[in-house]
């Protein structure tokens, strides 16, 4: 038997082994962390934050602040796991954080010696000078200070997923008011859905040995609750499941452990699931959680909230000390006193700030021989590593001072207790307010925004039976909103111990100089904030609490100041005199206790983050080992390496034999839309910036779209099947959009107009062949279109087969090459296209990927939309007039262009040649006229796009310049961020071909 | 996550959905006589308010439809859920309808339509 280990666990529970530092230490399965760490006697747990000062387990659940440690599994760290939420099983092993080279003997604590001279703000005050220090001193804080350490580079190799979720009722939290609630919904046939962070529903009811229900102990009660609930097909039970956010609408995100091994088990299971609940109504039953009061020393290893002590000696039975103070505002504390006498400790002294209480059950400690010192305070604990001794004075008739020389007393267990604070986070979260209850003295639930109750504790009920029966009341409303039956007939006999609800403010123990360590006085035991400094942060101005917390970082930590954040706000309250419910709270934010970000992940991680699109071709491109780049979510060939060809080589080779033989260009990605209905061309008319009145059936048209502000949207050649139905296309990257703002007009604009829309992206594949060859190549195949000029002149379509496969052929270009683009069902698109590589291989035809199609375009100074432009260029920057029908009495951005066009040092659309040839502009510098000395200079514009020609011989680059048009043969300089200075002459921006000759091929 | 009842599809998560700002907001068709600062009213400025707020938005995800919305930007509340083309039935969104400060009238509606279908 452990040292510490009071009572026999229950029996039917393993014993096993696990590693704590490396340290080989016994528990019992079904324990936690912390309790087992208790049994083995082991008070120091961890170091603290800032001053590395010894840490021990303060609490039962997850307001534990201090107790944070690492579980390590191989090459995984999962760190900052509070012990009392680890359960314990074989080989577990676990270490403590912040600290070198060991706990007991930490190097970091030697900060704790000059703890005086490190107050709120330190780090901004000093080591702001000089800033460009920060850096190497930001090295050394961050090392001394701080939690566990994430993995080493290590992937989380576990697996998590997600799950949605529909309810009537969810209800949070497993305590009394909580089983009680699913009890009630469950048994009038509503769907419920109740959570509980801990491994078994039950809550306090799982120790609290002195509340009988119908004459059986509460634990019974519960756990019979508990089989019921489990047997109704209706209920959902979720343990180890934390509610942590509250959004809009009732939907409610849980982070649930799918075991209790903290360790993935196998590969079948995820490790934890993330369930995403809408519920028709909320049941708050989160209940309360204590606070510590401010007491110099009050964080050392055996200082323990008061009510957890008396759930570890009946949860676990292990009893954290036997020479035990107790100091309390508040009658629960009793409670806890009567536990230990039961258990043989020795309570030396029950410490009362009040200067007495009402409440029978006093009579009952003081019948048990408690020794109770009221109007007393504990002004001092003290001891190294662990608690050894306890300061106790007598208070002034006004509470506001102490009046004696302290006795002193030996003790090895502290319980604190300064009041209650019920769990307000998800209820704050669903924009409810809260407001503050002078006489219980916490903030609770007082409007409610969103479909939601709250109810006990969590309600801000302190008293066990006037929870359940208001519970009992409550639900039977809601079940009866629902159309439920109210058939619930049940009687409960409830005898709890009679308190008085007497709490009395206690922020802070007065001062007095023989109260030594004024700044050890903690508040947050996590970021190691004491009383000082938030009277420090006050005088400095920080009054605001919302400041205040980010100055002292109150209530930042992991526990997000669970038990904290009420404390720090009295302190301040009283130090400027100023009502606690004027101050208020700081925003209660989700996670209120943390959760992983794999849970959020769930399986959309790597492939599955982002789903990737590939074309029909896509095998032939990686069989023919070509580069990719992402277009969207698109994959494309970026370009075909041979081998030990490097990219500029194998850009070189295509673009120069694209156009004295031939390319073949995968170009399915492009945007696909078919227009349908008898109102096409008059749609068409708006949408695009030029005439589609009079376009015939066979022909194809360039057309570029504007947003309702005049600048350039999209662009895309659209073919006239028939008179009423128009095959559009789009860039690769602006499908979606379009498509979008399409159906946005016609649905909410003119919805009188029939026009149908459907994307054909996925429809079609789409092979274009470019270059003087590609004629000849398609006529070797066999084919019914005649490919002549005359026959298939250029910007018309043909319909017909090659291969016995139906295509639709357009001769459009965007190389400025004789091209065709062939567009096939998508399943024929991977056989047309290795068909015609095949026949077009003596034709000298080779694959060219978008790197090349960039260049090829660039070199005759074509436009893509996204790269020329960026939402701020008009069609007429662009020297695009020509495409702007002045005919037309209105389309989509008309009245914004013939704004803007009337504006003076607009950013044009030129070319650029670079004095040296051989040298490319990188893409993004920024043009000036001079070079001065020193900044600022006038900034001109910008390079869009540049690249090296092989046709040219040269560097080539496109760029947006102010008033660009009337520059040209004036030089530009380029300077860029390694201080060279490339210079430019401005030019037309084609560089190829100018007067078109090669379009019709030979 | 707003809980949004498409009109077509019924109750669906809000990631299913965009907003498209502002309802009621008509493109005026005579905009070659509009005013510069006419032509920037209807492009640029929208109502912002705290409050009710009368709201396009299209189910993306799902059917693809259009359709507003009357939703108190301040709670999230959604009062009213209505077609394109229609107007609010509600009574806090009816209240909304009336004191939307761009409004056409119908005759102006008219007007619009019919200068597009010629």
């Amino acid at each position: 038997m452990s040292k510490n280990r009071i009572l026999k666990f229950d029996q039917k529970n393993k014993q096993v082994h696990f590693y704590f530092d490396g340290v080989k230490l016994t528990g019992f399965e079904g324990e936690t962390l912390a309790s087992a760490l208790i049994a083995n006697g082991i008070k120091l747990v961890g170091r603290s934050f800032k001053y590395h000062r010894p840490r021990g387990i303060m609490a039962l659940g997850t307001e534990e602040p201090n107790a944070l440690v690492s579980i390590i599994n191989g090459n995984e760290i999962e760190p900052n796991i509070q012990a009392t939420q680890i359960e314990i099983f074989d080989a577990l092993r676990v270490e403590s954080q912040n600290r070198w080279p060991n706990l007991r003997y930490d190097f970091g604590s030697i900060l704790s010696l000059f703890s005086n001279l490190l107050p709120a703000g330190f780090y901004y005050k000093t080591f702001m000078w000089p800033s460009s220090m920060w850096k190497t001193y930001e090295h050394f804080i961050r090392k001394m200070s701080g939690l566990g350490k994430a993995s080493n580079k290590e992937l989380d190799s576990n697996k998590y997923e997600h799950i949605n979720f529909h309810t009537d009722i969810l209800i949070v939290g497993g305590g009394a008011t909580g089983l009680l609630s699913a009890y009630i919904a469950g048994n009038s046939g509503l769907k419920v859905l109740i959570a509980d962070e801990n491994p078994s529903l039950g809550g306090s009811m799982l120790y609290e040995n002195d509340i009988k229900i119908n004459f059986l102990s509460c634990k019974i009660w519960a756990n019979k609750i508990i089989k019921t609930l489990t047997e109704m097909k209706n209920v959902t039970i979720l343990s180890r499941s934390t509610v942590f956010g509250y959004h809009d609408h009732n939907y409610i995100t849980i982070s649930e452990k799918c075991h209790g091994n903290s360790l993935q088990i196998s590969n079948l299971t995820p490790k934890q699931r993330l369930w995403m609940v809408r519920a028709k109504k909320v049941v708050l039953a989160q209940g309360l959680v204590e606070r510590p009061l401010t007491i110099p020393g009050n964080d050392i290893p055996g200082v323990m909230l008061s009510a957890s002590i008396r759930g570890y000696i009946n949860k676990f039975g292990v009893l954290p000390g036997n020479e035990v103070v107790l100091c309390t505002n508040n009658d629960d504390t009793y409670r806890t006193a009567k536990e230990l006498i039961r258990v043989n400790a020795n309570v030396k002294y029950v410490v009362d700030v009040r200067k007495n209480s009402s409440g029978k059950i006093i009579e009952e400690a003081k019948k048990l021989g408690i020794k109770i010192l009221f109007n007393h305070c504990v002004t001092s604990i003290s001891g190294n590593k662990e608690v050894q001794k306890v300061e106790i004075c007598k208070l002034s008739n006004d509470g506001k001072k102490i009046i004696n020389e302290p006795i002193t007393v030996q003790a090895n267990l502290v319980g604190l207790s300064g009041g209650w604070s019920p769990s307000v986070n998800l209820f704050s979260q669903s924009g409810g307010k809260l407001k503050w209850d002078k006489r219980l003295n916490c903030f609770k639930p007082h409007e409610h925004v969103q479909d939601e109750i709250t109810v006990g504790g969590s309600d801000g009920v302190f008293n066990f039976e006037k929870s359940l029966t208001e519970t009992y009341k409550k639900l039977n409303t809601i079940v009866k909103e629902f159309g439920g039956n109210v058939n619930n007939k049940l009687n409960l006999e409830i005898h709890s111990p009679s308190m008085s609800n007497d709490i009395k403010p206690f922020w802070l123990i007065p001062s007095s100089e023989s109260i030594k360590n004024q700044d050890k006085a903690f508040v947050d035991f996590q970021n190691d904030v004491v009383a000082r400094d938030i009277t420090i942060a006050s005088d400095e101005g920080y009054q605001s609490i919302e400041h205040l917390k980010r100055y002292t970082t109150l209530g930042m930590g992991t526990d997000q100041g669970k038990t904290s954040n009420v404390a720090g706000i009295g302190i301040l309250s009283e130090k400027i005199s100023k009502e606690i419910p004027s101050i208020g709270t700081t925003t209660f934010r989700m996670p209120h206790t943390p959760i992983t970000f794999g849970v959020i992940g769930g399986k959309d991680i790597k492939n599955l983050f982002d789903p990737i699109r590939l074309t029909k071709i896509d095998p032939w491109h990686r069989k023919n080992k070509a580069k990719f780049e992402h277009v969207g979510q698109w994959m494309r060939a970026w370009y075909y390496p041979r081998q030990n060809e490097n990219m500029q080589n194998t850009i070189n080779r295509e673009v120069l034999n694209t156009r004295t033989n031939a390319g073949i260009l995968d170009a399915s990605t492009l945007g696909k839309i078919d227009i349908k209905g008898k109102d096409s061309r008059k749609f068409l008319n708006m949408i695009y910036t030029n005439d589609w009145s009079k376009i015939q059936k066979g022909h194809c048209k360039y057309g570029i779209m504007l947003k309702e502000d005049g600048m350039v949207m999209d662009d895309g050649v659209t073919a006239c099947i028939d008179d009423n139905h128009f095959h559009m296309t789009t860039t690769t990257g602006g499908a979606s959009n379009v498509m979008s703002w399409m159906e946005e007009w016609l649905q909410t604009e003119w919805p009188h107009l029939e026009v149908f829309l459907t994307s054909v992206t996925e429809q079609w594949s789409v092979i274009s062949i470019s270059g003087p060859n590609s004629r000849e190549i398609l006529r070797q195949l066999k084919c019914d279109i005649n490919f002549s000029n005359e026959e298939f002149p250029f910007m018309t379509f043909k319909v017909g087969s090659i291969e016995e496969i139906p295509v639709k052929i357009f001769r459009i270009s965007f190389t400025g090459e004789l091209s065709f683009e062939i567009n096939v069902p998508s399943r024929y698109g991977l056989f047309l296209w290795e068909k015609i590589f095949k026949t077009g291989i003596k034709y000298g035809l080779m694959p060219y990927g978008t790197e090349t199609m960039h260049v090829l375009r660039a070199e005759k100074g074509f436009i893509i939309t996204g790269q020329e432009t960026d939402g701020s260029v008009n069609p007429n920057d662009l020297g695009m007039n020509w495409i702007i029908s002045n005919k037309k009495k209105d389309f989509i951005g008309k009245k914004s262009l013939s704004i803007t066009s009337s504006l003076k040092n607009r950013k044009q659309l030129v070319g650029l040649l670079t004095n040296d040839p051989n040298k490319v502009l990188p893409e993004g510098a920024h043009a000036v006229k001079n070079i001065n000395k020193r900044p600022p200079f006038e900034m001109l514009g910008h390079v869009t796009s540049s690249y090296y020609s092989p046709n040219c011989k040269r560097s080539i680059a496109l760029a947006l310049i102010k008033n660009g048009h009337s520059m040209y043969g004036e030089e530009l300089f380029f300077p860029l961020l390694n201080n060279d200075v490339i210079s430019a002459k401005v030019v037309k921006p084609v560089f190829f071909d100018p007067k078109g000759e090669k379009l019709n091929g030979i | 996550m707003l809980y949004i009842k498409c009109p077509y599809c019924g109750l669906r998560n809000e990631t299913e959905f965009s907003c498209g700002g502002e309802s009621h907001i008509v493109r005026p068709n005579n905009n070659n006589n509009l005013s510069n600062k006419e032509w920037a009213e209807f492009l640029f400025s929208r109502h912002n308010p705290k409050g009710v707020f009368l709201e396009r938005w299209v189910h993306s995800s799902g059917c693809r439809k259009w359709f507003n919305i009357v939703r108190n930007t301040l709670t999230n509340e959604i009062y009213e859920v209505y077609e394109m083309g229609n107007k609010p039935k509600s009574s806090v969104g009816k209240k909304a309808y009336e004191n939307s400060w761009r409004r056409l009238t119908k005759a102006e509606m008219i007007s619009v339509r019919k200068n597009v279908k010629k």
